[in-house]
């Protein structure tokens, strides 16, 4: 309707249209006009009711966290050990209750340091990555090439389906019981995070590379068959580089939801406050300090907090626009 | 010729062993999901078995959780969950219907993939950043909002245990977050679900002289509501996990209320919360709450995911 109302029609034409309609331009009555125009924008006003807190909370979160990640010392320091210590230190409530707040450490003194956090980060993700994006495109390869439409196949992609949906805290207790019980302490390691991570990823990279896989033509699979070149071969060096775009994409989108998980990390990750290369012994990542600065709770905790959640989304943000450029960039169509 | 030579090309000559080995890797890289999720299954019950049998029934059925007094009954947790996932659901259906629906009927093209971008950014965004953002900022700001509404319905009989006072930690407080995190992935759903509605209905609905409204509500809400229901649950699914945000701001409380302005816990937040120093039954009993919480999820995504698709196999035409 409002298409005819505003499209440039020849004056005759839109005479006639203004006589038919009693010169409003329109027939409709003023209920259904109302619940028309209501409803649109009840539409836009849903989409501004989400927008409007993710806008505000980049916003709080970069006000709050962006002065410690433009210091050198966050990139380089350890995480300062006496946080605590130099928060309660002022707290007459606490001495007065008897409590001994320690010797006073000046704030200003503290280099607010995250090197360990986001060294860990990358060290699980890593070994996560290591483990389940090679399983994971495998694992496409065999319902896209050779399971198909097969009863084990639908049984593969559906469960996988169903495992993208289980809660991630289920990882991290699944392998808080196959490898940190066993091993007691010297099991919480960031290995530990990232065999857990992994279980996380592996279903996420399956269905994304065998969604891509899929789009690639069989012409390419038949002209290499036709040419005497073995499956395994025709996999390898034809169908995987010709959907190579979409699976580094879906692996990042796998990536960045591994990066800023917490829920499976903080129990089987350990504790450190120094920056640790190895995964074994404990070791910390961004988001499990976010949390647990969060609970230490005082003034330079929370810097720390808000600090690493600036660095955590800047992390998050970057892998994910990557990874939806080059699915857009390089995408076979 | 030799009988040999009947055997297909592709089953003899060197390469054919690297052919069969390539298969048996990529089959048991495919049977890594059933292994790990039955291993997840397996593994859990056993750890969480010693709990199960300590307390026996009460653990299903018992209405306290007090890790120092040793009774681990699961109800109150699996009521919180529950509860919070319920309230995360109904505030987001209706902004995620109405995202889909503004993407897919209303905004023009241009506008379409900035919107879409926007709202795949949101799922991104970590849980751990949703929950100390909430905690810090917004809590304050729930309870006086809480607290007020509260004295507002003080005086009438059944609103007033419905909407009592506030810490500002909360199940509303978590729920409000949760849906937040929801929505994205309702969203994404519902505007699958809706992009399969027949053009040719839809376009038959405006040359009768239907409004947009009226199409909406005559051709796509009923082509869509099997999708729809799948969507739903997969955003409910997906609240009853969600872990770290809801830890950080319902107030580690179990709690079975019918004020929803009161402190609570959930499953996942109180595992989080406890397993690293748990030990012995406690530790038990954590898993236990891991071990329902997956049977839960999974049985939720399993309808979910079959709804989607038999909806999907009906539009699709085979």
């Amino acid at each position: 309707m409002t298409d005819l109302k505003t499209a440039p029609a020849a004056p005759s034409r839109s005479e006639t249209f203004e006589a038919l309609t009693g010169g409003t331009g329109s027939s409709l009555s003023g209920g259904r006009r109302f619940k028309d125009g209501f409803s649109t924008v009840m539409f836009a006003m849903s989409l501004v009711l989400v927008t409007v807190p993710l806008l505000w909370m980049f916003w709080d979160v970069l006000r709050q966290g962006l002065e410690p990640v433009l210091n050198l010392d966050w990139w380089t320091e350890p995480i300062p050990g006496d946080v605590v210590r130099s928060d309660l230190a002022g707290n007459a409530d606490l001495s007065d209750l008897g409590f001994d707040t320690g010797e006073t450490v000046d704030p200003d003194s503290v280099a607010l340091g995250m090197q360990p956090a986001i060294v860990g980060t990358i060290l699980t993700v890593l070994g996560a990555s290591f483990l389940a994006i090679p399983i994971g495109i495998l694992g496409a390869v065999y319902l896209n090439e050779y399971g198909k439409s097969g009863r084990l196949a639908s049984l593969i992609r559906f469960m996988s389906d169903v495992m993208t949906g289980v809660p991630s805290v289920i990882m991290g207790v699944f392998i808080y019981t196959v490898w940190v019980i066993p091993n007691g302490v010297s099991g919480r390691s960031a290995w530990a995070a990232s065999l857990a991570l992994a279980c996380l990823m592996l279903p996420i990279v399956v269905r994304a590379t065998e969604e891509m896989l899929r789009l690639v033509p069989d012409s390419l699979r038949e002209a290499s068959a036709a040419l005497g070149t073995r499956t395994w071969k025709t996999t390898i060096t034809v169908t995987i580089p010709a959907a190579m775009a979409g699976i580094v994409s879906g692996s990042l989108l796998a990536v960045a939801r591994a990066a800023g998980e917490t829920a499976p990390v903080l129990f089987v990750i350990g504790f450190t406050t120094a920056t640790n290369w190895s995964f074994q012994g404990g070791n910390t990542t961004l988001s499990a300090q976010i949390y647990s600065q969060q609970q230490n709770g005082g003034p330079l905790a929370t810097q720390l907090a808000w600090g690493a959640a600036v660095t955590l989304i800047g992390i998050v943000l970057v892998t994910t626009l990557v990874a939806r450029w080059i699915a857009k960039r390089y995408t076979i169509d | 010729m030799s009988s040999a030579d009947l055997t297909p090309l592709t089953e003899k000559g060197r390469g054919a062993t690297a052919d069969k080995t390539f298969r048996v890797v990529t089959l048991l890289s495919g049977l890594a999901v059933l292994i790990i999720l039955a291993a997840i299954a397996i593994s859990t019950s056993v750890s969480a078995w010693p709990a199960v049998q300590d307390q026996g029934l009460y653990y299903f059925f018992g209405t306290e959780w007090a890790p120092s007094a040793g009774k681990y009954g699961i109800v109150p947790l699996a009521f919180g969950t529950v509860l919070v996932s319920l309230i995360a659901v109904f505030i987001s259906v209706p902004l995620s219907l109405g995202i889909a629906l503004f993407t897919t009927e209303v905004a023009p093209n241009r506008l379409r993939r900035p919107v879409v971008t926007v709202i795949d950014l949101m799922a991104a965004v970590p849980s751990v950043v949703f929950g100390i953002w909430a905690f810090y900022n917004l809590l304050p700001g729930f309870q006086s909002v809480f607290n007020s509404i509260a004295d507002a319905v003080s005086g009438i009989p059944i609103l007033n245990s419905i909407f009592g006072p506030s810490s500002g930690s909360a199940y509303m407080s978590a729920g409000i977050i949760l849906a937040l995190m929801i929505t994205p992935i309702i969203t994404s759903v519902a505007r699958e679900v809706f992009r399969t509605v027949p053009v040719n209905d839809k376009s038959g609905a405006l040359a009768l002289g239907a409004t947009r409204w009226e199409m909406i509500k005559g051709v796509v809400f009923p082509h869509s509501f099997g999708g729809l229901t799948g969507a739903v649950m997969l955003g409910f699914g997906r609240a009853l996990g969600e872990t770290v945000a809801v830890a950080l701001i319902i107030g580690a409380v179990p709690n079975i209320t019918t004020n929803l302005f009161a402190k609570g816990e959930t499953m996942p937040a109180q595992i989080f919360r406890q397993l690293s120093e748990a030990s012995s039954i406690f530790r038990a009993a954590l898993i236990g709450l891991g071990v329902c919480l997956f049977i839960i999820t999974i049985l939720v995504n399993i309808s979910a995911r079959r709804i989607v698709a038999v909806v999907d196999r009906r539009v699709k035409g085979d």
